[in-house]
């Protein structure tokens, strides 16, 4: 029992990923009709984001001290973070916290970014075939992966979890289970992270005059655009806010990944079949999907199942696109029409 | 009048009289171009040195120590700074105004923990830059696969940080040499200390990197566990360069298994170490006892890079800089005075080998590759850091002492978070070389 709970905790971590992306993704093919290739490289920004900030957080003044060497001979030099001699104990507090506190950050940043990528490039691809989508967002990711790694270097920068977040949550004790349940914290609290900004997205369509119009064009653009309400402008801002979506999935991702400039690329790929197997356009079944492959995939991954059918953790997502698709042509919650043209 | 007649036996005699006449300046100066001439030996005033490094990758910190490693080791070479270990190696021929008089020169090269990229540096900088000696590395799929290429080129490889028994076992080379200890010396250092402090009823589950050094290490340290009585409940292999380990970690939880053996090296073991300390396991208690982990091959940088994950492991190093001979002390100096910071096991395994192919040079006399190997197999030195070493001639193994290490529960600062537990003498990990097989090959020499 305790294995079977643990690779279901196990799934909702790497799920709430998936989900996220994918969600921003559909949320993109929805609107505006592009396939984003370019949206693993947001989520990644948002990781080096945390790293950005982080960086600023570490500057530190260096006064060298006279009266102690180091093991080599040299005088000691005396390091102390900025923000620290600054702020006093915030300052510490604040270093600590620096990964969710750089969602402050990632916002304003991947906000501005993906506004800029549609404005700038996305907009002249709207009535281009899908191909011509996919080559164009795939050179952008290209780009910026590159662009990342002449200003971060290739190697995987870690990024600390929060001390009170970075031990063993014993959720077996919680669950009246004994000790042997642990799991860590920072990966229980990704999966709520993930299931608040899911809640969040939802919410803004649902329930915001805002929402109702981007739902609205997303069913009959041209009758929204009759009357007379600036749909474009619109889809400009959402396009922004799924930058946002996988900006602040990747930001709370570093501990769990120390980010690289090819992060993105790795997430991605898995994405797009979780979103061909939630259904093209279909935002429920983008989270759902994400959540389903997430855990079976971890299922996959237990040894027992591997000494039946050694590497299934490798194709399983795969493997159940495949049969879902046979099965499902539409996917999971796939709506008729979407890309059957 | 004389008429000149040629006979058919006097055209065989002047012909085979001619072929004499002209092969015999050929037969005094042979010697002179086959004893001379190998792959690169240089015709200027300089001497050029190839490392391939991997400066990216899951190894990539040690590439980066290893590569200043080697520039402060052409600057000694070449008469510039303090001189690190040339005063303190015995016996050393070196004179500190480079090699045989010439200026050493050096190229490097990425490998980016991959062997294709360890061939393709190895290749360029033997046939472009005209590098006489390739050394670093820090994978032993990449020294297996470069020492493996500079056979076939006649140049001599002077490996980094590889720990594969294959390195200097099945896969040896006559033109491939290993300063640092390897994955069975681990196993023989480390098996009584973890036998004395955890007992001899325990239960192992290994996790492997899945290439020819993490096969070894789990071989060995399997061979010296469970000669202790300890079982062995699973291993389970990796890929190189996993980043979340969460998969892997979560059967351990309930597998039965007491003790966690991470085959992990690099970032790959600050991955898999620090995740296993989330998922608590180091807070467990399995079958009555703690729960440990221990991991096989242990080195500062990764102890920096995980935190207070490693506090208590037990593992093996190849040197540490807190040896307290005059050799460590005079590298360490030397090191931290360029750099800011103590030399890794990486950066003193890949110094030393660039100052015991520069000697053996002198002592050869020449750059001629047959002639320097010659010099290296079976030479005897001490004052580099390991006590009395000997490069053994039958594998091309350094045979000397090794180090148990243990994470430091109260670190003074960043670079004081390993113990030395023991110093394991040359005796104890001196072998048969025949044990692991191979053959060294032939030394011909190769124009290149």
């Amino acid at each position: 029992m305790d294995a079977i709970l643990l690779q279901i905790l196990n799934g909702l971590d790497k799920g709430g990923a998936y989900a996220l992306i994918a969600l921003g993704l559909t949320l993109v093919f929805g609107t505006l009709g592009v396939v984003n290739f370019a949206h693993g490289a947001l989520f990644m920004l948002g990781a080096f984001c945390a790293v950005t900030f982080n960086k600023l957080l570490n500057l530190e003044s260096v006064v060298i001290d006279p009266t102690q060497k180091t093991a080599w001979g040299t005088p000691l030099e005396v390091r102390t973070p900025y923000i620290e001699a600054w702020l006093g104990d915030f300052g510490k507090y604040l270093h600590d916290y620096s990964v969710p506190a750089s969602i402050l950050l990632a916002i304003p940043v991947m906000l501005i970014i993906g506004i800029v990528m549609e404005r700038g490039l996305i907009r002249y691809f709207y009535k281009r075939p899908h191909a011509d989508q996919i080559l164009v967002t795939f050179g952008l990711a290209i780009v910026i992966q590159e662009i990342i790694k002449h200003f971060f270097g290739a190697n995987p920068i870690p990024q600390p979890a929060p001390m009170a977040f970075g031990g063993t949550a014993y959720v077996g004790e919680f669950l009246g289970m004994g000790q042997t349940l642990a799991y860590p914290w920072w990966r229980i609290i990704y999966f709520l992270f993930s299931l608040g900004i899911i809640g969040a997205v939802f919410a803004f369509l649902q329930f915001t005059t805002y929402g109702m119009v981007v739902r609205a064009g997303m069913r009959d653009r041209e009758t929204v655009g009759l009357l007379g309400i600036d749909i474009e402008r619109r889809f400009t801002v959402v396009f922004g806010l799924a930058a946002v979506v996988a900006g602040v999935a990747g930001v709370m991702y570093t501990p769990i990944l120390p980010p690289d400039y090819h992060m993105g690329m790795e997430f991605l790929v898995l994405s797009f079949v979780v979103v061909v197997v939630g259904g093209m356009g279909s935002l429920g079944g983008a989270v759902a999907a994400g959540f389903l492959l997430g855990i079976l995939q971890s299922f996959a991954s237990m040894n027992e199942v591997k000494a039946i059918i050694p590497g299934i953790d490798q194709i399983i997502i795969y493997l159940v696109a495949v049969v879902i698709l046979l099965t499902l042509p539409r996917g999971l919650m796939g709506r008729k029409g979407v890309m059957e043209d | 009048m004389s008429k000149f007649i040629m006979t058919r036996r006097g055209l065989l005699r002047a012909g085979a009289a001619s072929g004499v006449a002209l092969a015999a300046p050929m037969h005094f100066i042979r010697g002179a171009y086959a004893e001379d001439i190998s792959c690169n030996m240089p015709k200027g005033d300089t001497v050029t040195f190839g490392w391939s490094v991997p400066l990216t990758g899951p190894y990539a910190d040690e590439g980066a120590d290893e590569l200043k490693a080697f520039q402060l080791a052409v600057k000694h070479l070449n008469g510039e700074g303090d001189g690190g270990m040339i005063p303190t190696m015995k016996p050393a021929a070196l004179k500190g105004n480079g090699i045989l008089g010439k200026k050493v020169a050096q190229v490097h090269g990425d490998s980016q923990t991959k062997t294709d990229a360890a061939r393709d540096n190895s290749k360029r900088m033997i046939e472009r830059d005209g590098a006489i000696m390739i050394s670093g590395g820090s994978s032993s799929a990449e020294a297996i696969a470069v020492q493996s290429l500079c056979q076939d080129m006649g140049v001599i490889h002077m490996s980094g940080l590889t720990h594969s028994n294959d390195t200097t076992g099945k896969d040896k080379k006559r033109y491939g040499f290993r300063h640092f200890f390897n994955a069975y010396q681990s196993g023989v250092a480390l098996g009584p200390v973890i036998g004395e402090a955890y007992g001899k009823d325990r239960k192992a589950y290994h996790l492997t990197a899945d290439y020819t050094w993490g096969w070894t290490q789990e071989e060995s340290m399997k061979a010296a566990t469970e000669a202790l009585g300890w079982q062995t409940v699973a291993a389970v292999r990796t890929p190189l360069g996993s980043a979340d380990f969460s998969q892997y970690i979560t059967p351990v939880l309930n597998s039965g298994a007491d003790v966690l053996i991470l085959n992990h090296y690099g970032k790959d073991m600050v991955n898999s170490l620090t995740q296993a300390v989330q998922f608590g396991l180091r807070d467990k208690e399995v079958n009555g006892k703690k729960f440990e982990i221990v991991v096989p091959l242990f080195s500062e940088l990764m102890a920096q890079d995980a935190g207070d994950a490693v506090k208590g492991i037990y593992g093996t190093s190849n040197w540490d800089w807190k040896l307290d001979d005059d050799a460590t002390k005079a590298f360490t100096k030397s090191f931290g005075q360029e750099y800011g910071a103590p030399p890794s096991q990486a950066a003193h395994t890949c110094y030393v080998q660039a100052l015991l192919y520069a000697d053996a040079c002198e002592r050869a006399g020449t750059f001629f590759a047959p002639a320097v190997i010659k010099a290296l197999e079976g030479f005897e030195f001490d004052g580099l850091g390991n006590g009395s070493t000997l490069y053994r001639a039958e594998d091309h193994q350094c045979m000397k002492s090794c180090l148990v290490v243990q994470g430091k529960e109260n670190p003074k600062d960043k670079y004081d978070l390993m113990e030395i537990v023991k110093v394991i003498p040359r005796e104890a990990t001196t072998y048969d070389p025949a044990i692991f097989g191979g053959e060294l090959g032939p030394s011909d020499a190769k124009q290149c």
